[in-house]
């Protein structure tokens, strides 16, 4: 944290503000390795400074004239500025100070001086007066040395960062803080804080970090209310440098709202007409625009099934533009269709073909959750009971078809496994004299089961 | 008010007490009636060290809340507030200042900075031109906030994120400073030990500070023997779990916020006799939790399992102290029945709100089939729930199975990833329950915990997730998923080989057979688990640290360990079988089975160690991941 040698003082002599200048007792200043010396020094050094009044601002940040010789200000200004005296050696404590009970007095560690520094120095003058870009690197250092955030983003930003990037000088400065990891970080988070969208962007991009620029400008969209101009700025991101997986996901994004806008106009014009069937039986509650391609699609699978593939809006275009895969794609038509008591586009959805025409029934997300969702839609009882007969796992058969009341099933089931105990249990669970309880009657009176118990 | 802060091994009443000795003082500063304007994100914080009281005492007449526009009228000289530095809010502070009335008599303007002035917020009020307005400018340094006896708290939001994935280390000074206030007043803790990246920077930010301050030592003798610092990140997975203690699953369901927690007010609404059907409520009952409540200190920690018990017991042992009216015959004995009746009163009312708690929880926890009640804590996204409801009328989204169900169901496969299977494929369950379109931060909290438990997804696999997570919850949260991948908690698997089993392993994360009732391991906040963070503490008690060196490389981040030297005469000179106290400190976040798990070790016979807690932030895993989450506009609906 020490600066090695104070070579570069011309510009405290060529500095318009002389506030504190040390051009007198400089050599002697410099010379103190001690912290002691330094300490008894100072109130020789206020009151130097209090004979310049002329070239100075008089007025410090509580509005208070500076130059008492306790003021913590000016020592820590003394501080920094001698900036080769080992500042972690240093103790002052302020005699009315601060105290938890009698014990303790409160001490002024240096990076509480830095800290009070930066308020006080503010105030007088810019630290433009660290004009050389080593001298700005070397105050910045001393900043990270003292650990305290707060000073670091101060030195980073307010200071003189933001006129260097005025001045173009970008490269160079991204050179010292790439070598400069704390400070940069700050600065990065101070950037994001304020919302200096710009400016990160250009940071960045000089530091080569490509991927998080791209991040940064992409989430920019988020403040676009207006999905015309949202889209346009989604289709400028796109060439953005992505990580590769991401890029798709970006692309994936801006057709998704660019479809969103054709369908949401077109379908508010049919609505508008009346004409159409099922924007008059299921009115749409809201808009489909910024909705996640999942909600799209199920949007698309109440008002649009069956539609070609060539149309924006059909479900089988959704599906293929945008991978998606055949569980998401089955769960989202069948939720949507059997809201809509379609059954027989249920049905289609599971129904397959093979080569000698034969159809099959077929679902690869298990004909049980196929049951819980139609259920869930009130199925009538027939449509339940041709999916629950196709779960395959005979135990999870019997406890859905008597959670759903498929008694057919629960009892044929019983009869198979030739399972009187259970057939009688189930027996008292039906209603007396129902069609069950006869069939039931039946299969028990009937002589030719050999039962297995 | 604060008795319990003292009932600890540690008196942290005595942090409370120099907390509000600067309060006392900042306000007499400020001569003549004040009105506060208060962040309202201090309120909580603030409330735990003083009350309406303590400002009233000090001529503190009106209360707001900070918001744009004009200031409430208020016939007071001082206009005080009470800020976070934070930018935003420097912009509304000078809409207050400019929109004062001029006509009326000007009120003297104060500004308290919590826990940090800051420069940059100074700078902002000098940009609007009010920063002249203010007779004051000070700060008020709140960096640990006692929560209970053993317990403190920085309540700092941001501290994982700004440390992990902003790499802001603000936090960490503050941390260092808080620590520092804390060695002023319970003396210098001779021994630290530390593990992370961040740990390393704050032992060596104390230190600096230590010698900065060389040559005025204070005369305290040392109360804590050790410090222990730890990372978050260390242990990424504990968060991630379902706190399975009493006081986890209420932050998990219902979120404890400054040691209070809302409830649904039905289940609290009182029947008096005499009194027909009265309105239910419908403000959420408000209840305050900490060991000043004697049945909740008692049963806090404990599996839930083991709550239902534990809430008969006391049952009983208060219906019989009320049955002991019967037996009072003389006055003498009838006026100590009734001289204690105070006391029973409040016991039975504190049985009543915590019987009515646990059945709250015990509703979604149990594998009954009930409603699914909707809830804060684990719902915290319904964000797409919503938006499906109001686009069709027609959810495709009903719950299809209970919350007693879903609670289990997650269980399973968390105690699946925590004990190492199939954590290398894509698990049917998280597919699902995304297909469900169940909250965002419950996919999110499992998806993080298979890769923690994978060390990294398999390509294939984290492709997926992220595909079905952004298909369906919307693009624009890329930008999470990449600050999960930032911090490392959800990670792509780069090299071959999984470690995580070895860590299990060496470090017997998993126990078979963890007793709920009477646990005899940490293991049983987790019902199995043992948090890795809590058992990295044990080990260091005993036997030491260099017993785990192969497991502690494989953990991210140094470990080390420093000693600071003790004035002389300041030695403690430790009693035959007196515990140590050490002081653990979690820096980004710890949860409440994490604490019990620390409380449970405090407590065991030969232990030899007693913690004491301390932390950026108290955080559960859905709190935390919320916490990594970009901020997303508001919802369109």
């Amino acid at each position: 944290m020490m600066r090695s040698k104070p070579d570069e003082d011309d510009y405290w002599n060529s500095s318009k503000c002389r506030a504190f200048t040390f051009d007198d007792d400089y050599d002697e200043l410099s010379s103190l390795k001690e912290s002691k010396r330094a300490v008894n020094s100072i109130r020789q050094f206020v009151v130097d400074e209090d004979e310049d009044e002329d070239d100075m601002v008089k007025v410090s940040w509580s509005g208070e004239p500076i130059g008492t010789a306790q003021d913590p200000y000016a020592i820590a200004f003394y501080y920094l500025i001698n900036s080769n005296l080992d500042l972690s050696g240093v103790n002052l404590s302020l005699p009315g100070g601060h105290s938890y009970g009698d014990s303790l007095v409160f001490f002024i560690p240096s990076y509480v001086f830095f800290f009070f520094f930066f308020f006080f120095f503010l105030q007088f003058c810019s630290l433009e007066t660290f004009r050389s870009l080593k001298d700005k690197m070397q105050l910045l250092d001393q900043a990270v040395c003292a650990n305290d955030g707060n000073v670091i983003t101060a030195v980073c930003t307010h200071v003189f960062l933001q006129k260097y990037f005025l001045q173009c000088k970008l490269e160079v400065l991204s050179r010292e803080l790439m070598s400069r990891d704390v400070a940069l970080r700050h600065y990065i988070h101070y950037l994001k804080e304020m919302g200096e969208q710009k400016l990160l962007v250009e940071l960045f991009k000089s530091l080569g970090r490509t991927e998080d620029m791209a991040l940064l400008q992409y989430r920019e969209h988020l403040s676009i209310k207006d999905e015309v101009r949202r889209k346009e700025y989604l289709k400028s991101c796109i060439s953005l440098p992505f990580p590769p997986d991401d890029a798709g996901h970006v692309q994936d994004h801006y057709t998704l709202l660019e479809r969103q806008i054709i369908i949401e106009a077109n379908d508010k014009h049919l609505e508008n007409k009346g004409q159409v069937e099922v924007f008059k039986k299921h009115p749409r509650k809201a808009s489909i625009l910024n909705m996640p391609i999942i909600t799209t699609l199920y949007y698309s699978c109440v008002y649009h099934y069956g539609e070609s593939e060539g149309t924006y809006s059909s479900p089988a275009n959704i599906r293929s533009t945008f991978k998606i895969s055949e569980k998401q794609y089955l769960l989202t038509a069948l939720s949507a269709r059997a809201k809509l008591k379609e059954w027989l586009d249920v049905g289609s959805l599971f129904t397959t073909k093979n080569w000698l025409g034969y159809t099959k029934k077929r679902s690869p997300i298990g004909f049980h959750r196929v049951v819980d969702i139609l259920h869930k839609n009130n199925a009538p009882a027939q449509v339940l009971q041709e999916y629950v007969c196709l779960v395959e796992d005979p135990n999870l058969k019997i406890s859905l078809a008597q959670k759903y009341k498929c008694h057919d099933i629960v009892i044929d089931m019983y009869k198979d496994q030739k399972d009187r105990q259970q057939l009688i249990v189930y027996q008292g669970k039906v209603e007396r004299g129902s069609p069950e309880d006869k069939k039931i009657q039946d299969i028990l009176n009937n002589t030719q089961i050999r039962w297995k118990n | 008010m604060a008795a319990h802060l003292s009932y600890g091994r540690v008196n942290l009443n005595i942090l409370r007490e120099a907390a509000r000795k600067d309060l006392r003082e900042f306000l007499d500063k400020c001569a003549g009636s004040k009105a506060i304007v208060w962040d309202e994100y201090l309120t909580g914080p603030f409330g735990l060290i003083a009350q309406y009281s303590l400002l009233k005492e000090h001529e503190v007449e009106k209360m707001f809340t900070l918001k744009g526009g004009r200031l409430p009228a208020a016939e007071v000289k001082n206009i005080i507030f009470f800020v976070r530095p934070r930018l935003e809010l420097m912009d509304i502070i000078a809409e207050n200042v400019i929109s004062e009335d001029k006509m009326r008599s000007p009120r003297d303007f104060h500004i308290l900075f919590v826990p940090r002035r800051s420069l940059l917020c100074e700078q902002r009020l000098k940009e609007r031109g009010v920063l002249g307005s203010f007779i004051n400018v000070d700060e008020y340094i709140l960096d640990l906030i006692p929560y209970d006896g053993d317990l403190l708290s920085m309540e700092s939001e941001g501290a994982f994120r700004e440390c992990y994935l902003e790499n802001d280390q603000t936090s960490l000074y503050h941390t260092a400073k808080g620590l520092m206030t804390l060695q002023a007043l319970y003396g210098t803790i001779p021994q630290i030990f530390g593990k992370g990246e961040c740990a390393r920077h704050v032992a060596n930010m104390m230190l600096r500070m230590k010698r900065e301050f060389a040559g005025c030592q204070t005369q305290v003798l040392p109360v804590f023997d050790t410090l222990l610092l730890l990372d978050r990140n260390v242990d990424l997975l504990t968060p991630l779990a379902t706190q399975l203690t009493y006081e986890g699953l209420i932050d998990e369901i219902y979120g404890i916020n400054n040691g209070y927690v809302k409830l649904p007010p039905e289940k609290f609404a009182q029947k008096k006799q005499g009194e027909g059907e009265k309105d239910l409520p419908t403000e959420p009952k408000k209840l305050q939790l900490n060991s000043a409540e004697e049945l909740y200190a008692e049963i806090r920690d404990k599996n839930f399992n083991a709550v239902g018990a534990a809430l008969s017991k006391k049952a009983k042992i208060i219906s019989a102290a009320f049955e002991e009216r019967h037996n009072a015959k003389t006055v003498g004995e009838i006026k100590q029945f009734v001289s204690q009746l105070p006391h029973m009163q409040a016991a039975r009312t504190s049985l009543a709100n915590h019987t009515s708690i646990a059945e709250l929880i015990k509703d979604i926890t149990s594998r009954q089939k009930i409603p699914p009640p909707l809830h804060p804590g684990l719902y915290l996204t319904l964000l797409h729930f919503s938006i499906i409801v109001v686009l069709c009328c027609i959810s495709c989204v009903p719950p299809y199975v209970s919350a007693s169900e879903a609670f289990f169901d997650n269980l399973t496969v968390e105690q699946e990833f925590m004990t190492g299977v199939d954590t290398d494929k894509v698990n049917t369950y998280i597919e699902d329950c995304i297909a469900q379109k169940d909250p965002l931060i419950k996919i999110l909290r499992l998806v993080c915990m298979q890769s923690v438990c994978n060390n990294g997804l398999k390509q294939k696999v984290l492709d997926y997730y992220k595909r079905e997570i952004l298909q369906t919850y919307g693009y624009e949260h890329i930008l999470t998923l990449n600050n999960l991948e930032k911090t490392g908690l959800l990670k792509l698997q780069t090299s071959t080989r999984n470690n995580y089993p070895t860590i299990r392993k060496t470090l017997k994360l998993w126990m078979e057979d963890a007793n709920e009732q009477n646990p005899n391991d940490i293991s049983y906040v987790y019902s199995g688990y043992a948090p890795l963070s809590v058992r990295l503490t044990q080990l260091l008690a005993r036997p030491g640290w260099r017993s785990i060196e192969e497991v502690l490389k494989m953990l991210p981040g140094p470990h080390f360990e420093e000693r600071q030297q003790l004035p002389a005469g300041l030695h403690k000179k430790r009693q035959q079988g007196e515990n140590r106290t050490t002081l653990v400190f979690f820096l980004g976040g710890v949860t409440y089975a994490e604490i019990a798990a620390l409380r449970f070790l405090s407590q065991m016979e030969d232990g030899g160690t007693e913690y004491v807690i301390a932390t950026t932030k108290l955080i559960n895993g859905t709190t935390w991941i919320k916490s990594l989450m970009d901020r997303l506009e508001e919802p369109p609906f």
